[in-house]
């Protein structure tokens, strides 16, 4: 029981670290803060969900369209929208409520989209739903297949960030913003980049949520939030606190709900959002404040 | 009488040691001044004092009650005020309000009608005389400069901490800015002043202490200080020591 | 002078119920709702930016405290009891985030709202093991629309008063520059919270005044998001700094979205998000801002020629 849940845990803390990942990129380079992020990985999920149902394409193969799609949907969005916000506010205060109130609109208006097409019932599918048996313990193979699907990916940007020039540039405008322009780094394209390359993220954790999880249209909030703690713990910019921080919030919420409550999990999380704030608002793998 | 009492005070980024081991004491009533070249660890004794950085080590004494591990309002409430580097007004703000906003939150506060009267004597000090109305984003680099004076002294401070309040003015606003200060001086308001302006310092300060790379290296009479040959070489590098 | 104006139009809002028949009765109510909802968050959002995204959940917990305790305790008890429930969980909220940046803040509301609707939805099911309560109060519209009237004077009348004292300054001064506050004196976290409570408590009040509209109440109708996202365009459209702005913001808003959910009832989130994204591009801060500045500039070119 207690192997199974922390089976089960580690599974849903890969999803929540792959996409808090895409999140972490989106604040950390191109400093906005998305509130519509959660309602990009629920698009996805239905994108996967339409493209297994209707046409019978499996995930993994839905992901070669999807991705792109979430790439190309951030990217535009970025473009149309948020750039003119961040070329007008001089400062970076600014720039944080602007972007605050303008991807709250987007909430809106994704959510909006996905409740006319798909309605607010909760959607499923079954997708390599055989057991499989882990050291006496069953679980389905699709989880497996996330958890596998969530490090790959995290492992692959990590890899980009670290081992690459084009990593560089991205690190070099994440910690410096002003001063990056000096070398010769074009930030807007950069952030632009950075923000389509989060919302590629983003559509990967739709998709591999849609694997094992059911998904509505009103649930792009839930994990916005997760998102945005997993973030904070694991401290702005630092990917492999993400991965961290996302593991241990994965494990708490199905520890939780397999042995106090299910209707508390969302409580915990909030439990241990409010005791990194309290005690240590810059992440618990964060730098100390500047 | 000893006013402000630094005692090894240190400051560290991470690795970086901003600050290492500062030690000093002003006297009541003594305009100091506070040289170094950038990056040497002024400014940042400046922020330890005020407390908008914590200290990292040692302690910081105002009148024998130590200060440093006290938020910047109540180091305010106990007679410090400051000004900043970059000039910090207030800008949705208008020019009295600027000044109002020092005096309704001091440890006596001023409100209504009192402080109205205030604001005017203030800016009046200050040159900005019956400007009170007008909005603090349109006034010019030199008044924005006169306005956050104004409020650091609408506090009513025993110590007054300038930082570069006389850089990048002409050379009728300076002579102008270091009569002011030399006004205050006389009001028996403690200076501590960080300034790169070598005429002003020579003009107001009779004491200097000089920093580099985070550590003091001269403390005397300022003229003593200006000739001493390690603070040429902090400043200006080996060849002209 | 303008005092005597504010009680005359009072005075004549409190006789509409007289002649108004029940639809634009309840359209009045749901104005003054809203009215009082968008002046409460400009309260505190204004002048500090703190941007709150929580408005229902304050709201919901006011309409649950009247649902869950209307039948066992009289009706000014209950409305105090919420009161008391918003300011509690004002002060968990605001203790937890008012001392760091503001983007803390709205990370925790965002996800307030869900969070207080499941713990709800929680304590329903497991310890009073009813979800979905009726509500019987002695309470026709006009008596909602009387009390919202007061609740919308006396916001106002706080919000007047906050701006002519002490605290209001301190609220601009550290939505202005929080460093430059902290060194004058003020103490920054015990204002914010301060007027946080405030605000909170008056919009927990507010949906404790209108839940016998519902007669049914559950978790999921007093906990809409949407209600949040409508109160920050409302005060955002009015001008979340000036004292009658929010509430010029709600009257327009709330007719469209009436207007809007009875025509387009499916679409119309998608178009409020887009109105909203349009608020946030043109108009920064606020019409009344905006056509102040378009005053200025027509009568400064008046000037010229």
């Amino acid at each position: 029981m207690l192997f199974s849940a922390i089976l089960t845990g580690l599974v849903l803390g890969g999803t929540y670290a792959l996409v808090a990942m895409g999140l972490t990129l989106q604040y950390g380079v191109a400093r906005i803060m998305n509130l519509a992020y959660g309602d990009i990985i629920i698009a996805a999920s239905f994108g996967a969900f339409v493209l297994f149902t209707a046409l019978g394409i499996n995930p993994l193969l839905g992901m070669l369209i999807v991705i792109p799609a979430g790439f190309a949907l951030s990217w535009l969005i970025y473009a149309v929208m948020l750039q003119p916000l961040a070329r007008r506010s001089r400062d970076r205060g600014r720039l944080e409520g602007d972007s605050i109130l303008a991807t709250f609109g987007l909430l809106f208006v994704i959510q909006g989209v996905a409740l006319v097409i798909f309605g607010s019932g909760f959607m499923s599918y079954s997708y390599l739903a055989v057991p499989v048996d882990i050291l006496g313990t069953t679980i389905a193979a699709n989880r497996l297949l996330a958890f596998g699907l969530a490090i790959t990916f995290g492992l692959g940007l990590w890899l980009v960030l670290t081992r690459t020039r084009f990593g560089t540039v991205i690190r070099a405008v994440a910690a410096n913003p002003a001063s990056a322009p000096l070398v010769g780094i074009d930030v807007d394209s950069v952030a632009r980049f950075a923000f389509a390359i989060g919302g590629a993220l983003a559509a990967a954790g739709g998709v591999v949520v849609s694997m094992y999880l059911t998904f509505s249209a009103t649930m792009g909030v839930i994990f916005t939030m997760k998102a945005l703690i997993v973030v904070i713990m694991g401290g702005v910019g630092n990917l492999m606190g993400a991965l961290a921080a996302g593991l241990i919030l994965g494990l708490v919420e199905t520890l939780v709900a397999s042995f106090i409550d299910p209707g508390l999990t969302l409580a915990a999380t909030y439990l241990i959002f409010l005791a990194v704030l309290v005690v240590r608002p810059q992440g618990l793998f964060g730098k100390a404040a500047r | 009488m000893t006013l402000l009492s630094l005692k090894s005070v240190t400051k560290r980024f991470g690795g970086l040691t901003a600050v290492n081991g500062l030690s000093f004491d002003l006297l009541e009533g003594e305009t100091v001044g506070l040289l170094g070249p950038n990056g040497s660890g002024k400014t940042t004794a400046l922020n330890m004092i005020s407390g908008y950085l914590p200290v990292s080590d040692g302690t910081i004494a105002l009148a024998g009650d130590a200060i440093s591990t006290l938020r910047p309002e109540r180091i305010a409430h106990r007679g410090v005020a400051r000004t900043f580097q970059l000039v910090r007004a207030l800008p949705s703000l208008s020019v009295g309000e600027n000044v109002l906003a020092a005096l309704a939150f001091r440890k006596e506060p001023l409100w209504g009608k009192a402080a109205e009267t205030r604001i005017a004597d203030l800016l009046a000090d200050v040159g900005l005389a019956g400007r009170a109305g007008q909005p603090a984003d349109s006034l010019t680099y030199i008044d924005l400069k006169r306005m956050e004076l104004a409020r650091a002294l609408a506090s009513d401070p025993r110590l007054l901490l300038l930082d570069e309040w006389l850089a990048g003015l002409n050379p009728t606003e300076l002579r102008a800015g270091i009569d002011l200060i030399t006004s205050l001086r006389q009001r028996g308001i403690t200076i501590l002043l960080v300034e790169h302006v070598m005429d002003a310092v020579r003009a107001l300060c009779s004491r200097c202490i000089v920093m580099n790379a985070g550590s003091k290296i001269a403390d005397g009479p300022t003229a003593e200080v200006l000739a001493d040959a390690e603070v040429i070489r902090a400043y200006l590098g080996d060849d002209h020591a | 002078m303008k005092f005597v104006l504010a009680l005359v139009a009072l005075v004549a809002l409190a006789f509409v119920p007289s002649f108004a028949g029940p639809y634009p009765l309840g359209l009045g109510i749901g104005v003054l709702g809203y009215g009082v909802l968008a002046t409460a968050w400009a309260m505190f959002s204004g002048p500090t930016r703190y941007i709150s995204l929580a408005t229902v959940a304050f709201f919901g917990l006011g309409a649950y405290t009247v649902a869950v305790l209307s039948e066992t305790l009289p009706y000014p008890v209950v409305l105090f009891v919420a009161a008391v429930i918003g300011l509690v969980v004002a002060l968990i909220v605001g203790l937890a985030t008012l001392r760091l940046a503001g983007i803390y803040f709205v990370i925790f509301t965002f996800g307030l709202t869900e969070l207080v609707r499941q713990l709800v939805t929680y304590y329903e099911v497991n310890v009073t093991r009813t979800l979905g309560r009726y509500v019987f109060l002695p309470l026709g519209p006009e008596h909602i629309y009387w009390q919202l009237l007061a609740l919308l004077a006396a916001t106002l009348g706080m919000a007047y008063w906050v701006r002519q004292s002490r605290i209001g300054l301190a609220l601009r001064v550290i939505g202005d520059d929080p460093v430059v506050a902290s060194h004058l004196g003020i103490r920054i976290t015990r204002t914010k919270l301060t007027l946080f409570s405030i605000s909170c408590v008056i919009m927990t009040l507010a949906g404790a005044i209108q839940a016998p509209r519902w007669t049914y109440i559950e978790p999921s109708i007093v906990f809409n998001p949407t209600t949040s996202f409508l109160v920050v365009i409302m005060a955002l459209l009015g001008g979340p700094n000036r004292l009658f702005g929010p509430l010029l913001g709600a009257v327009p808003l709330f007719l469209l979205f009436e207007w809007l959910s009875a025509n387009f009832p499916n679409h119309y989130s998608i178009i409020l998000g887009l109105l909203f994204i349009a608020i946030v591009f043109v108009l920064p801060n606020g019409v009344l801002a905006a056509g102040e500045s378009l005053w200025t500039r027509l009568s400064r070119r008046e000037a010229r020629t």
